[in-house]
C-alpha cells in the first residue's frame, strides 16, 4: 500500500482555519520530497465546500468524514473519526495545526495509534538519507531549538504553529478526488456536553494576518501604545505587544507575540520600546523587515533587527507620525 | 472526591539566559518551580477541597529533586504527595510519560484528575490529553473556570475565537491554564506540616510493573528522540544607527520606501 502525507483541515462554522491552508503548503512539499500523494482530511457536517477548497491549496485527494457528530469540535468524536482513518490506510506523515483545537486533538489521536507526536514545530524536513521527518521546534521558552524524529512509529505526527509555515496561492481548478469515510458513531462518542458556546463579539482582524505590524514592550507605556495605534494605522497595519506589555495591561492577550503568544511573520515589524527577551525574539524574528527603536543600544532586540535605531521612541514615533501623515 | 493533580517542577525558563560567545545555556542558578500552569491545577483542587469534601493528592514524575516541588503543593494545602521516580524512567517523551504517569493514577484511584496545559520548558500540551486516553476518560483542555459539584463538573474551555461551557462526569481530566485563578501562598504552619507531619510516598516502576508495560516506559518506550539540540544561529546583525531624531525619522522612511511599504 502506498503511503501518504496526510493534513488535518481545522473548520470552526465551516471556515477553514488558516493555518490548515499553510500546512497544505508545506504538506505539499513534504509530499513532493517522498514522492508521495498529499491528502487532506476534513472532518465536519455540511461542510463539502471545504474539499474544493483543500483540493485547490494543493491536496491531491480529501478524505472527509461527515457526521451530525463532528459539526461542532469534541474530543472524542474528532479522535475516533481521525483515529479511523489513520488506521485504515498507511499515513507516513501526519500535521495538525497547533492551535486550541489541534493541541486537544493530536496528543489523544497520536496516544490512540500509538506513535510520536511533536508539539509546535517551525521547520519540518525529510532526511535525504533516511527519509525520517526532522521535525525542529523550539523549547525552554525559545531559548534552545531541538530537532525531533520517530523512526520506528507511523505516522510521523506534528502540530505546527499559525503563521510560521506560508499558505500556497489557490489554484483555479484541481484534478484532485474527494473519497468519503464511513465513521461509525454512537451517543457515548459525545462523552462531554456543550451547553455553551460564546464567540468572541469583536471580529477584529488576528495580528498573524497582518502585513505591518508595529509593536511595544513594557517600556512604551499607555500613552505609547496610543502612539503605537497611530503609526500602525499611518501604515495600514496593527499593533502587537510584548508578553510584559500584556501583562502590565497596555494590551490585549490577543495581540502578544512570543514564545506563549502568537509567531508572526509581516513585511515589516516595528519594535518600539521592546529589549527583546528571547521569548518574544521567537515570535516575530522571521518576519522579512525588523526596524527597532530602543534607548538602550545593547538590548537583544538589535541582534535581529535588520535597521535599528537608538534613541526615544516616543519623540521618533511623534515626527514620523508626522512625516507619514504629510506623505499621505 | 478524589482529585489528583499531576505537576512538573521546571527551571524559571524566564530566567535562563545563553551565553553569548560559546550560544550555550547558563542553567547554573535558574531557579526550579512549580509550572505555572500545574500550580494553577493546584489551587483549582485546593479551591473545590474548601467547599467540599475532597481529598487532594499531588503527584510529579521527576528525579529526586522534585521532592522540593511536591513539598511546596503539600504546605499549600493538597493531603498526600507521590514522587514517581525511577531510572527506569528517564529520556521518556510524551507518549511514555503519560502512560506511565496513568499507571500511577490508576493504582491510586481517582474521580477528578487536573494537569497544567503545559510546561514552560516542553511547552507541548500534550501529557494531559494522553493521560487521559491512557486511563479512556474525557479530557477537558484550556479550562478557565471549574465549577465542581457531586455528580458534574463544568468548564469554561478557552478557544482563540470562543469560549465553551462543557460539562462532565466524573471520572475527567482537566488540563487548567495560569490564568484559571491566583494560586495561594503557602501558610508557615503548612510549611511545616510539609516537612514534619506530612510525608512525600515514592513510586518506583516495581509499585506499577502490573499496570505499565516494561517496553512503555523511559527511552524505550517512547516513540519519539531527540535529533539534536542546538541554539539558534543568531541571524545577521542589521545595521544600527545612534543619530538625531530627525536623521531617525529620515532612515526609517528610507527603508519603508526601498521595501515598498510606502
Amino acid at each position: 500500500m502506498s503511503k501518504h502525507v496526510m493534513v488535518f483541515c481545522e473548520q470552526r462554522d465551516g471556515v477553514m482555519q488558516k493555518v490548515s491552508l499553510e500546512l497544505l503548503g508545506e504538506g505539499k512539499k513534504l509530499a513532493n520530497a517522498l514522492g508521495q500523494k498529499l491528502i487532506a482530511l476534513v472532518l465536519g457536517h455540511n461542510v463539502d465546500a471545504l474539499n474544493q477548497t483543500a483540493l485547490q491549496h494543493g491536496a491531491d485527494e480529501v478524505i472527509a468524514v461527515d457526521s451530525e457528530y463532528l459539526s461542532d469540535y469534541m474530543n472524542e468524536p474528532y479522535t475516533k473519526a481521525m483515529t479511523a482513518v489513520l488506521k485504515a490506510e498507511d499515513f507516513e506523515i501526519v500535521l495538525i495545526g497547533a492551535t486550541a483545537i489541534g493541541r486537544d486533538l493530536a496528543p489523544r489521536v497520536a496516544a490512540r495509534v500509538k506513535t510520536g507526536l511533536t508539539a509546535d514545530c517551525t521547520s519540518l524536513e525529510i532526511d535525504p538519507d533516511t527519509n525520517h521527518l526532522l521535525m525542529t521546534r523550539p523549547a525552554f521558552g525559545g531559548n534552545i531549538l531541538a530537532t525531533i524524529i520517530c523512526p520506528e512509529h507511523r505516522p510521523q505526527m506534528a502540530s505546527i504553529r499559525p503563521g510560521v509555515m506560508i499558505a500556497p496561492e489557490p489554484t483555479a481548478q484541481s484534478n484532485g478526488t474527494v473519497r468519503n469515510f464511513p465513521v461509525e458513531f454512537t451517543p457515548a462518542d459525545r462523552n462531554v456536553t456543550i451547553l455553551e458556546t460564546v464567540k468572541s463579539a469583536k471580529k477584529t482582524k488576528d495580528i498573524t494576518e497582518a502585513k505591518v505590524l508595529v509593536s511595544g514592550g513594557r517600556g512604551t507605556g499607555k500613552e505609547g501604545f496610543a502612539t503605537l495605534e497611530k503609526l500602525a494605522s499611518a501604515l495600514g497595519g496593527m499593533v502587537g505587544a510584548s508578553r510584559a506589555a500584556v501583562d502590565a495591561g497596555f494590551a490585549e492577550k490577543e495581540k502578544q507575540i512570543g514564545q506563549t503568544g502568537k509567531t508572526v511573520r509581516p513585511q515589516l515589524y516595528m519594535a518600539c520600546g521592546i529589549s527583546g527577551a528571547i521569548q518574544h525574539l521567537a515570535g516575530m524574528e522571521e518576519s522579512e523587515l525588523i526596524i527597532a527603536i530602543n534607548k538602550n543600544p545593547s538590548a537583544p532586540i538589535f541582534d535581529v533587527a535588520d535597521v535599528g535605531i537608538v534613541g526615544d521612541m516616543h519623540k521618533i514615533l511623534h515626527k514620523l507620525i508626522d512625516r507619514l501623515e504629510r506623505l499621505a | 472526591m478524589k482529585i489528583i493533580v499531576c505537576i512538573k517542577q521546571v527551571p524559571n525558563t524566564n530566567e535562563v539566559k545563553l551565553n553569548q560567545e560559546t550560544g550555550t545555556l547558563i542553567r547554573d542558578g535558574v531557579p526550579s518551580i512549580i509550572n505555572p500552569d500545574d500550580l494553577a491545577g493546584i489551587e483549582a483542587a485546593l479551591r473545590i477541597k474548601d467547599t467540599r469534601d475532597a481529598h487532594v493528592t499531588v503527584i510529579t514524575m521527576g528525579p529526586p529533586q522534585a521532592d522540593v516541588a511536591l513539598r511546596e503543593a503539600l504546605a499549600m494545602g493538597c493531603d498526600d504527595a507521590y514522587l514517581i521516580s525511577d531510572r527506569a524512567f528517564a529520556g521518556a517523551d510524551t507518549w511514555a510519560t503519560s502512560g506511565t504517569l496513568a499507571g500511577a493514577i490508576n493504582l491510586l484511584g481517582y474521580d477528578l484528575i487536573i494537569t497544567g496545559r503545559q510546561a514552560i520548558d516542553g511547552d507541548t500540551a500534550q501529557v494531559g490529553p494522553q493521560i487521559a486516553e491512557h486511563l479512556g476518560i474525557p479530557v477537558i483542555s484550556y479550562a478557565e473556570e471549574i465549577n465542581a459539584e457531586d455528580k458534574t463538573i463544568t468548564v469554561k474551555r478557552q478557544y482563540e475565537d470562543r469560549y465553551q461551557i462543557i460539562q462532565a462526569q466524573y471520572p475527567v481530566l482537566i488540563t487548567a491554564l495560569s490564568e484559571l485563578n491566583q494560586p495561594r501562598y503557602m501558610s508557615v504552619g503548612g510549611i511545616v506540616d510539609a516537612y514534619d507531619t506530612k510525608e512525600v510516598k515514592s513510586l518506583a516502576y516495581v509499585d506499577l510493573e502490573h499496570l505499565v508495560a516494561r517496553e512503555n516506559i523511559g527511552l524505550k518506550g517512547s516513540p519519539t528522540r531527540v535529533k539534536k539540540s542546538f541554539t539558534k544561529s543568531p541571524k545577521g546583525k542589521g545595521e544600527l544607527h545612534q543619530v538625531s531624531d530627525d536623521e531617525s525619522v529620515e532612515i526609517i522612511i528610507r527603508k519603508l520606501k526601498e521595501h515598498h511599504i510606502l
